[in-house]
């Protein structure tokens, strides 16, 4: 275990020291990356300009929960870029290589790429987050940062198990289905607004089928103190994130069955 | 001018091979257009006060967003791309046609095709189950067919502009990612212009984005009485040909400085 810890490490700064080869290059996508996840929110302030509340969330609750979202999205799409990129070694038979060293496919997966110019969102969040929190004026107990940070950790789970699926189904497809991007960024787009606005079954399709709604909204309102109209108790809003982090063992048990029954395109 | 109808109904031969990949981005855009309906609906629950636009315009209008979809300038001729980064551009040169007209009618048909494929079906689905409504009158929907042309040359001198900037840029990656974000805020597609502050609307309505989107889904709603088409029609034409000068400049410019990349 901590082997491999050690060597995802190692992954972690070959990659790192690639990208900083290209110093400009990495500046110029990421300040790019920054202005176009950041019109995103001008979305939400235009709304509030004309509404000014949203069934009792005021801008700055909703600016909160985005910044979080955000925050746990970026990190998961830098993260895992190498499940991204699985389909193509798949089509090309480059997968074989992986399987013949001494060490599993998803860590290996999972080093080959840390996208740091996903930092531009993530910075992007991180501020929109800060600013809310400061206006807002959240008193931090030492509960709320851990819940904050674990609810960030349950999100990152979250987005990069729908990564493994997604990257999963191509051990049968070959070809790696768009469908779970729509749930992705789909995902993304809806749980940066308070789950208690959708539909009932859009909320159940969100906590009980891919539990976003678990590490957004339900912490938000334990660190918020707000109460909930789904009626959530207390306890699950601290014990939801843990929920994320199920989701990933799941994903990464079926992607351990999908490798059993990958067959090479390679000749 | 027979050359161009070429490429045009080549393009568009080709793109209507992907059939898969029309029903799955319908899909898609079914549930994304959902998510968006929800949270508009969430947003005039909240509250009582009369605004510029009613829900079930917005919700319209939201569907009408998503069946168009693909008419936007938000991504960039990637073969183009690889073109430029390899050097084929060079073949694009010696061709016996006007390079800019080429390169236009190739956004044509790439803007045109795959909003020909997916349009009638999401449209279809958005009234049967989605909560769309009809245009307003006769004439709201003869204004709206009129407008979408222009909002299609429109679009094409968009693109063609940015694929231009390729020469520049030589990877596109920057654009890509830009495109998209300021085409979608400033043409009225994630909230509709009338929603935006005052002073917003002043500056959106001389630019010439809200052409794309504003102009033809309002006149559907009749939200603008079809009686003002000529003036935005206008509207339309002037940025489309200004765009199309500036796009035929910066390639003549471009053209100048580039290196044929490979050997």
């Amino acid at each position: 275990m901590l082997n491999a810890v050690r060597l995802y490490m190692r992954y972690l700064e070959i990659s790192v020291r690639g990208q900083m080869q290209y110093r400009a290059s990495f500046v110029m996508l990421s300040i790019g990356h920054l202005l176009a996840t950041g019109v995103e929110f001008v979305a939400i302030l235009v709304l509030f300009a004309r509404f000014d509340n949203l069934q009792g969330w005021t801008l700055h609750e909703v600016a909160f929960l985005y910044g979080m979202v955000n925050v746990s999205f970026s990190i998961a799409d830098a993260a895992a870029r190498g499940f991204d990129l699985f389909g193509n070694m798949v089509k090309s038979g480059e997968f074989d290589r992986l399987l013949t060293r001494p060490r599993s496919t998803a860590l290996q997966l999972a080093g080959q790429e840390l996208t740091l110019r996903r930092v531009g969102r993530f910075a992007q969040g991180f501020a929109v987050m800060a600013w809310a929190s400061f206006a807002m004026d959240v008193s931090w107990s030492a509960t709320d940062v851990a819940l904050l940070i674990g609810t960030v950790a349950g999100g990152v789970c979250i987005f990069i198990g729908l990564v493994v699926l997604q990257a999963t189904l191509a051990f049968w497809t070959t070809e790696t289905l768009e469908i779970m991007n729509t749930v992705t960024y789909g995902g993304v787009e809806t749980t940066q607004y308070p789950l208690a606005i959708y539909r009932p079954w859009f909320q159940r399709l969100f906590t009980f089928g891919v539990p976003l709604g678990c590490v957004s909204y339900f912490p938000a309102l334990a660190i918020l103190g707000k109460p909930d109209p789904l009626g959530s108790p207390l306890w699950f809003q601290y014990a939801a994130p843990l929920i994320g982090v199920m989701f990933l063992l799941v994903a990464l048990r079926a992607w351990r069955f999908g490798e059993r029954h990958y067959l090479s395109t390679g000749s | 001018m027979t050359s161009y109808w070429a490429v045009v109904s080549a393009r568009f031969r080709e793109l209507l091979q992907y059939r898969a990949a029309a029903v799955a981005g319908m899909g898609t855009q079914l549930f994304w257009g959902l998510i968006r309906v929800m949270i508009f609906e969430a947003f005039y629950r909240s509250s009582v006060a009369r605004h510029p636009m009613e829900i079930d315009e917005v919700t319209t209008y939201v569907w009408l967003g998503q069946a168009f979809l693909a008419l936007l300038p938000w991504n960039l001729d990637l073969s183009l791309r690889n073109q430029i980064r390899t050097g084929g551009v060079g073949y694009e040169l010696i061709r016996p046609v006007d390079l800019y007209a080429y390169w236009f009618s190739r956004s044509l048909a790439w803007r045109t095709a795959p909003t020909l494929l997916r349009a009638p079906l999401l449209i279809v689905f958005a009234f049967i189950i989605m909560g769309m409504h009809t245009p307003a009158s006769w004439g709201s929907a003869g204004a709206f067919i009129i407008a979408m042309a222009g909002a299609v040359l429109l679009s094409a001198a968009l693109s063609t502009l940015f694929n231009i900037t390729i020469l520049w840029t030589l990877s596109a990656d920057g654009m890509l990612g830009l495109a998209p974000a300021v085409v979608t805020t400033l043409s009225g597609m994630i909230v509709p212009i009338p929603l935006y502050p005052d002073w917003a609307q002043t500056i959106l309505n001389f630019l010439p984005f809200r052409g794309l989107v504003d102009v033809p889904f309002r006149l559907y709603l009749g939200h603008i009485p079809p009686g003002e088409l000529p003036m935005l029609l206008a509207h339309q034409l002037v940025w489309t040909i200004a765009i199309v000068i500036v796009g035929r400049w910066a390639l003549s410019r471009g053209l100048r400085r580039v290196i044929i990349q490979g050997g």
